[in-house]
């Protein structure tokens, strides 16, 4: 049995000889090179452009602005707000303005300075408050009313009854700041056109199939005419899930001149890039009765959505979807809003929209477990959703290992004994969370498959794979070879994976919303099955037997009763070729029908959720209140593990990215000018920084995941951050209610809670951080500023 | 800047370039030999992926002079394996799953075999301590770690078995 081994992944040799080719080191002969010019204002109208100098330079061999590709796109087929190279205006520092191709780096780079570009600068819009505020400034005509990019309200349930209901209800306001994925590898992309206009893309995207509709629609050529290849991608998280100016441009250029052409973004071009965590202001409103059943929830989000939609219209739906499924909630309100500001766009970082609320609920029931009177962990569990129900948002829930999670995390970390016999400073703070395991619904709406594997035998018994699907260094060639060669009885060595190619594999939608393992996994089963068939079906006719009594294992195919009985896989390879022609086989995978009939029902379903559950240790310094994350324990409903190795590797990474955002990260701006875009000022945790992080399975059998299957690849990163925040209320005593949680937050956060305590010696009271909403437009939600209501 | 003819030892082999002595022992190394399993994360010193070994020490080749390092041995990812043998502690990294996405590996490779070449049994913290100017993404550093402490190990049963024999 190959499911379940930790096997090394497939790539790894050519990843650890230097073999493995990214999309820079890509090198082809009469190669050219690119550079963009960005925006230097966050919000200026572009009044001239003048590109003479620059083409005019010695080893240029052309220049494009917003006029060369003026069509708008955009990764959601409703908000397309983007032209690859601003055409009148630019809306953030950073924005694509125009691109150079030259015979060399340098010369592309240094032609940038001779362009003449004549702004206009306009009042820029930074924050939600501003983008709230300034009706009058219009960061895009086309939005109906001031900057709202899309604003959700959903309401499931009477509100008003449960809130009567409650005998305790807690409303608080969080923050959670933006962030970015960093990914060690820089985008890059390669384009190469021939002289029958065909042209062919490498580039560093975790959704090819995406990326080949949208560059096609801008170069205004036939999707056939296009080719996108994925080379191995060096680490995405979100942030190479859309196509970029590079892309067309790179396109363009290769058109125009029959050559191959290199970008290479800079770090610096990377963090203006994004598309990463929302700034999230959440204001949630929780009703309990006294033993801590939930009666209602009202969350309302604003999303900091930076210059374009991007993802954001997912992500908007995403604050509000998935907070339903972790625990029993009877009533359930959502109001989302995101806008636009002078900065770059947001968009999906591992855990989609679902991170920041699920930060915001996992402290506040900290909260009223406290006043409760509950442990906090006890006390999730007496609330948590049962396998096989529905939420009240009509969301599907199958398979559920939460309960086991907690008890899992409390257990090895020891919770029950050491909780309130740490000394001083030291606390332990536990939080749950649920992911999807795919997106129900494609990007862009349709009945067709979203993921497709074509399995091809040999009669020298090679086995092909090929998939849509886009390794980005989850494992997903090495999951799909491990499926085919389990299905087929072959040795993994015997598969070659073939992925990521428009030309030559089925559609995959792509590595996003952790979807490949249950999509391109049930897939491949199916292709590999048919194939067994046959292949069981021959060896029968060379066994005298019927294909039923045979099993295949270790390249052979063999009688159950009678293992010795058997014949090669090779020579049931040839039987059946020579019975059915050449041997292939296709599998396809669709998710059920799911979810409520409203609109925004689209988002959030899924065939199946993972469930994590995190305990955090931490440390805080009682004088200058640096404070250090100990150790955490991390436990995962991934279905099965198909391969233990490479879930736990998504944990770890996953806890790591959670660990760094929860103290460190954040994408900030001064000005409209990003403050830290660099590694070294971009504070993100090295080794020395990363806490020991146990990694736990807890493996539920997904009934319609591949071999139980679910995900693992963003799911636990969400718990991990308000099991921080918990631990360290627990250690000091007062709640940091925005993220990263620093020094500084923790000092003015204990200066509060001594003031509180000297006026109202009762319970503590919630803080605001930041400030909440100024406009009118958010007089409502100001109004409802923080606070506990005791119903008699 | 006009370009200079420039001889180098990389991986035992001598190779002459010629380039402009502005450039940086990175881009010498993936431009000029296409030995592009030295990475670049950040070409400014942050972020460790395009470490080599020059002279057996690591060194960040993003920025070292190229014109200045043409006395010294070079060891990039490429000179790791001996006749397609891979050295532990590339082995130790396929099997632990230390590399994921794999592009910041053949620089934690590069300190982790200077490491190993020093210290036959490093502690976590000796570990940490050589890593600590590598930075990588994918993995929270545990599996690196696990990989590190499985190549040591190795290491030290062969030479006890060569001791031995």
């Amino acid at each position: 049995m190959l499911i379940g081994k930790p096997l090394a992944k497939i790539d790894s040799y050519a990843k650890v000889t230097g073999a493995a080719r990214y999309a820079d080191d890509i090198k082809l002969p009469r190669m050219a090179f690119g550079r963009i010019l960005r925006s230097p204002h966050p919000h200026a109208r572009i009044v001239r452009i003048d590109t003479s100098r620059a083409r005019a330079c010695p080893g240029v061999l052309d220049v494009i602005t917003g006029a060369d590709l003026p069509y708008l796109y955009g990764i959601m087929p409703t908000t397309q707000d983007e032209y690859p190279f601003a055409l009148d205006k630019v809306r953030y520092v950073g924005d694509p303005v125009a691109a150079v191709c030259a015979v060399d780096e340098e010369t592309a780079e240094a032609a940038l300075e001779l362009i003449d570009v004549e702004y206009e600068v306009l009042p820029a819009l930074l924050s939600i408050d501003e983008a709230l505020a300034r009706e009058d400034i219009k960061i895009h005509e086309e939005t109906r009313r001031g900057n709202i990019m899309k604003e959700v309200h959903l309401t499931f349930g009477d509100m008003e009854e449960g809130f009567d209901e409650a005998d305790l209800v807690r409303e608080d306001t969080y923050f959670f700041e933006g962030t970015t994925h960093a990914a060690m590898e820089e985008h890059a992309c390669v384009a190469d056109c021939g002289a029958d206009g065909k042209i062919t893309l490498w580039t560093s995207t975790q959704t090819p199939h995406y990326v080949h509709r949208e560059v096609a629609k801008v170069l205004q050529m036939p999707l056939s005419h296009l080719r996108v290849i994925v080379p191995p991608v060096g680490g995405g998280f979100g942030g190479k899930c859309e196509p970029f100016a590079y892309d067309f441009a790179a396109c363009l250029f290769a058109r125009r001149h029959g050559r191959p052409i290199k970008f290479t973004l800079s770090r610096e071009e990377a963090f203006l890039c994004h598309r990463g965590r929302h700034p999230v202001r959440m204001i949630l409103k929780t009703g309990v009765k006294q033993d801590g059943t939930i009666t209602a929830v009202h969350l309302q989000t604003f999303l900091d959505g930076g210059a374009y939609a991007s993802y954001g219209l997912a992500t908007v739906y995403y604050t509000g979807a998935l907070l339903t499924v972790t625990y029993k909630i009877p009533r359930y309100q959502f109001d989302g809003m995101r806008l636009y500001t002078n900065k770059p766009a947001c968009g999906p970082k591992r855990g989609h929209g679902s991170t920041q609320p699920r930060y915001a609920f996992e402290c506040q029931l900290d909260r009223i477990a406290e006043q409760l009177g509950l442990d906090p962990a006890e006390y999730r569990k007496r609330i948590a959703i049962e396998p096989e129900s529905t939420t009240v948002n009509g969301l599907r829930v199958t398979s559920c290992g939460l309960v086991e999670c907690v008890d899992r995390v409390v257990e090895s970390s020891g919770w029950r004994e050491r909780r309130h016999h740490l000394p001083p400073g030291r606390g332990l703070g536990i939080a749950i969370s649920s992911y999807v395991t795919g997106a129900g619904k494609a990007i862009y709406w349709n009945d067709m498959p979203h993921s497709g594997v074509i399995v091809k035998v040999d009669r020298g018994g090679g086995v092909a794979v090929l998939c849509g699907s886009s390794d980005i260094g989850q494992g997903s060639d090495t999951m799909l070879a491990t499926v085919v060669a389990q299905e087929l009885g072959v040795d993994i060595s015997d598969i070659r994976v073939h992925a990521g190619d428009t030309d030559l594999t089925p559609v995959d939608l792509g590595s996003y919303s952790s979807r490949v393992t249950f999509m391109a996994g049930n897939a491949a089963r199916e292709a590999a099955g048919k194939l067994r068939a046959m292949l069981l079906e021959a060896a029968a006719v060379l066994l005298n037997t019927s294909p039923d009594r045979l099993d295949a294992a270790n390249r052979r195919i063999y009688l159950r009763d009678d293992p010795i009985n058997c014949v090669s896989f090779i020579e049931a390879a040839q039987k059946a070729e020579a019975t059915h022609g050449t041997l292939s086989a296709v599998g396809s995978y669709t998710p059920p029908r799911l979810g409520g009939e409203f609109k925004g029902a689209g988002v959030g379903i899924s065939p199946a959720y993972s469930y994590t559950a995190c305990v955090a240790e931490v440390s805080v310094d009682p004088e200058t209140y640096d404070f250090t994350v100990e150790k955490l324990w991390v436990a995962h409903d991934c279905g099965r593990a198909l391969n233990p190795t490479l879930v736990a590797g998504q944990i770890e990474g996953s806890a790591y990215m959670g660990f760094g955002e929860a103290t460190l990260e954040e994408q900030v701006f001064r000005k409209g000018l990003h403050k830290t875009p660099s590694l070294l000022e971009y504070k993100l945790p090295t080794i020395y920084d990363t806490p020991e992080i146990v990694a736990m399975h807890v493996e539920t059998m997904d009934r319609e995941g591949p071999y139980g299957a679910k995900e693992a690849g963003e799911g636990p990163l969400n718990p991990v951050i308000p099991a921080i925040a918990n631990a360290v209320y627990d250690a000091i005593g007062a709640r940091v209610e925005s993220t990263p949680i620093t020094p500084d937050k923790i000092a003015r956060a204990i200066k509060e809670e001594q003031r509180r305590r000297v006026s109202t010696p009762s319970q503590p009271q919630p803080q605001r951080e930041p400030a909440p909403a100024l406009a009118t437009e958010t007089a409502r939600v100001a109004g409802a500023s923080s606070r506990e209501v005791t119903a008699s | 800047m006009d370009k200079q003819l420039m001889t180098f030892t990389v991986n035992g082999e001598t190779v002459q370039v010629a380039a402009s002595p502005t450039k940086t022992l990175l881009e010498v190394l993936r431009e000029e030999m296409d030995l592009t399993g030295t990475k670049h994360g950040c070409e400014l010193g942050h972020c460790g992926a395009c470490t080599v070994l020059v002279g057996g020490i690591p060194v960040l080749s993003c920025l070292a002079l190229a014109v200045e390092v043409q006395d010294e041995a070079i060891t990039t990812v490429e000179g790791l394996a001996h006749e397609n043998v891979l050295h532990p502690l590339q082995q130790a990294f396929a099997e632990c799953g230390a590399a994921q996405c794999g592009y910041c590996t053949p620089g934690f490779l590069m300190s982790g075999t200077w490491l190993l070449e020093h210290n036959t049994a490093p502690s976590q913290d000796e570990i940490k301590a050589a890593l600590a100017g590598n930075l990588c993404r994918c993995t929270g550093y545990t599996k690196i770690i696990e990989a590190v402490e499985l190549a040591a190990s190795r290491m030290r049963e062969a030479a006890e078995a060569t001791a031995a024999g």
